[in-house]
């Protein structure tokens, strides 16, 4: 019995060692993202392994398994150890990685991160998937046409701490201002957590607390379906309207049943391309992550590095893209 | 007590060879790991894989003694996340980053304090429900406290603790700072009679109150040690961070509780070694480290490790079933 429990252990270690790979030539790129196990991030993965593969890299695709900044520590720790050449990582802390890049940068690996940023002092690019303030006008615009510029709308966001959403709501209300949406008034805002049950009851609860609303706005992937399933059971489709930000595999359904008629995303495969594009460039040098640089990024065209909100520098990916009744079925098997 | 003393020490002989098996074990994944990994044997990424994880440690140290007495506690990686937050808080109205840090401590202690007060003084409370209320009351305050902000901007010196090494050597001062800690807490509990009072605590506790042992006072003393060790995670977590958030060491209580179990804790109480709980905190990192240089993905490395625990603490109690049994397996 010992024999065989040492052996299990054994075969548990050995096991380890089959995944290995046969590395090519050029410059080794570790993509870090939030978390495994999200179809967003396999999609920036794909984009990711495309661009290197056309620049002759290495491509790595690592997360924890659970969103938490520690354990996107211990992976970059190990990315030091491998000696990659450049990390693009999409941050679960604005702040709290900035030490371990730091010691990475000073280990002579270029790093940006993707995504979601970290602080301008910890990387030295951003790759941004779109405008904030586009992200949150486009919204209003969009849900202002499909109920015809008058009446209460609401917002169902993630959760209340979360940054990306919170500056999006905050440019949605900015636009709101404007004289030509006088008609409509945001009668709250919600918060779904992120989590599917949650969000579906707080826009169970939207319906019962504001019987003439006329839009829904959730600028989260979970909420967004989360929403249309409710208006769906509510049977509210038509009554109440819904864009947001979500997934094209998961919308399809409520794009072709009526509930959302249409709804923002960026791409996450040329997002991924692009952040992997540009450690590349980095790593030849063709570029350094400075203000004004210029390159071109293979099939996705010419780019210009800006200045970035947070002091940093920026590389923009593009407008977010609307998908609807007319290329639903095109994007749902992408991501 | 002579019965006592007996029992005692059984209880040291069969620890003694658990850590036997551990030290295999880690034998056996370092030299697997130099195989399939270039990288694995470069000396400064071997001691910042060990360091990885080591403010955590502290606290394992402490959970040690808590699983000997037989109790449990899963509000440390609250309490960590609240002391992270009322330090930085605290240097940010002006407190010198020393002082600072003394409130990290005082924080700790106080909700260990607390924690040990419920429990040891309102009979039959048990130690997983007040520390599961403390595990949403901590971290709940610290969200009341800072929200979505995160605060930093602490003195350059502070990131010391986190990420120097001693002089050059490239020692990281945390694994000194560790081992001088763990060093102190193995004597405590296998050289003093404090120490021999909680293993007999652990062991029978009625019997240990009959036998004139201040049960209830040895208890209270153990969750405010451990709120201490949590205090003292914040302070090197927080270095390690550059940066204070509510959801820091988010899932760290698990952890911590697996590493002293893997460490020959027995979280029905009066078995444990602090050497034990050390090698299992080493096992763990070099298991980790190795799966990280092959970039095994994190689901799976969470399915290994889980695979690793399960045969590692089902093997004493397979051997002690074999044992039992007259002839054969």
């Amino acid at each position: 019995m010992r024999k065989v429990l040492l052996v299990l252990c054994l075969v548990v270690l050995v096991s380890l060692a089959l995944v290995s790979g046969v590395w090519a030539k050029g410059y080794t790129i570790g993509m870090l993202v939030k978390n495994v196990g999200n179809p967003f991030f396999e999609a920036c993965a794909r984009g990711g392994q495309e661009a290197c593969e056309e620049l002759g890299n290495n491509f790595i695709f690592q997360g924890p398994a659970t969103p938490t900044v520690e354990g996107q520590i211990e992976i970059i720790e190990n990315f030091i150890a491998q000696k990659v050449d450049a990390i693009c990582v999409s941050a679960n802390d604005f702040d709290a990685l900035v030490p371990v890049l730091k010691k990475a940068m000073a280990s002579g690996i270029k790093v940006i991160s993707f995504d979601s940023a970290v602080n301008p002092e910890g990387r030295l690019v951003h790759v941004n998937q779109a405008d904030a303030e586009q992200i949150g006008k486009l919204q209003v615009q969009a849900i202002a046409e499909m109920i015809g510029y008058e009446g209460e709308i609401a917002i169902l966001s993630a959760a209340a701490t979360m940054t990306n959403q919170n500056t999006w709501i905050r440019y949605m209300q900015e636009e709101l201002k404007d004289p030509k949406y006088a008609k409509m008034r945001l009668a709250a805002i919600v918060y779904g957590d992120d989590l599917r049950d949650k969000s579906y009851n707080e826009a169970m609860g939207l319906f019962k607390s504001y019987p003439n609303l006329k839009g829904i706005i959730s600028p989260t992937t979970v909420g967004v379906s989360a929403a249309a399933k409710a208006i769906t059971d509510a049977g509210l489709i038509g009554k109440v309207k819904l864009t947001g930000l979500g997934l094209p595999s998961e919308m399809a359904e409520w794009v072709k049943n009526g509930a959302c008629e249409a709804f923002f995303l960026w791409n996450p495969v040329d997002l991924g391309y692009l952040a992997a594009y540009v450690a590349g460039l980095l790593c030849e040098g063709t570029i350094t992550g400075k203000e004004g640089e210029t390159f071109k990024a293979g099939r996705l065209g010419e780019y210009t590095i800006r200045k970035s909100g947070d002091g940093g520098t920026e590389v923009l990916l593009g407008p977010p893209f609307r998908f609807d009744a007319t290329n639903i079925d095109e994007w749902k098997d992408v991501f | 007590m002579a019965l006592e003393t007996v029992r005692v020490q059984r209880v040291r002989t069969s620890a003694f060879r658990w850590e036997w098996l551990l030290l295999v074990l880690i034998a056996g994944t370092f030299f697997v790991n130099s195989r399939i990994s270039p990288h694995f044997l470069r000396y400064t990424s071997l001691m910042s894989a060990l360091s990885v994880f080591l403010e955590a440690g502290f606290m394992v140290l402490s959970m040690v003694f808590i699983l000997v007495a037989g109790d449990i506690d899963v509000s440390v990686a609250s309490i960590v996340a609240l002391a992270s937050v009322l330090m930085s808080l605290s240097y940010k109205a002006g407190l010198p980053m020393g002082l600072a840090m003394l409130v990290a401590l005082g924080v700790g202690t106080g909700c260990g304090y607390l924690n040990g007060l419920l429990i040891s003084r309102i009979p039959n409370l048990s130690a997983i429900i007040v520390t599961l209320a403390g595990f949403s009351l901590y971290r709940g305050i610290a969200y009341i406290l800072l929200g979505d902000r995160a605060v930093g901007g602490f003195p350059s010196w502070y990131s010391y603790l986190a990420w120097g090494d001693i002089g050059g050597t490239g020692i990281p001062f945390i694994l000194v700072a560790f081992l001088a800690c763990a060093l102190v807490y193995g004597l405590v509990l296998h050289r003093t009679s404090f120490g021999r009072k909680v293993f007999a605590i652990g062991t029978n506790r009625i019997a240990a109150v009959f036998s004139g042992i201040p049960v209830a006072r040895i208890r209270h003393t153990l969750f405010t040690l451990n709120g201490l060790m949590a205090g003292v995670a914040a302070i090197f977590l927080t270095s390690k961070l550059g940066s204070s958030r509510p959801n820091v060491a988010t899932g760290y209580e698990l952890e911590v509780i697996a590493i002293a179990v893997l460490g020959g804790a027995s979280p029905s109480g009066g078995k444990g070694s602090i050497a034990g709980a050390c090698l299992a905190l080493v096992l763990m990192r070099l298991l980790r480290y190795g799966m990280g240089l092959r970039n095994v993905p994190g689901q799976v490395m969470m399915v290994i490790i889980g695979i690793v625990l399960i045969c590692v603490v089902m093997f004493p109690n397979l051997l002690a079933a074999r044992k039992r049994r007259p002839a054969g397996s």
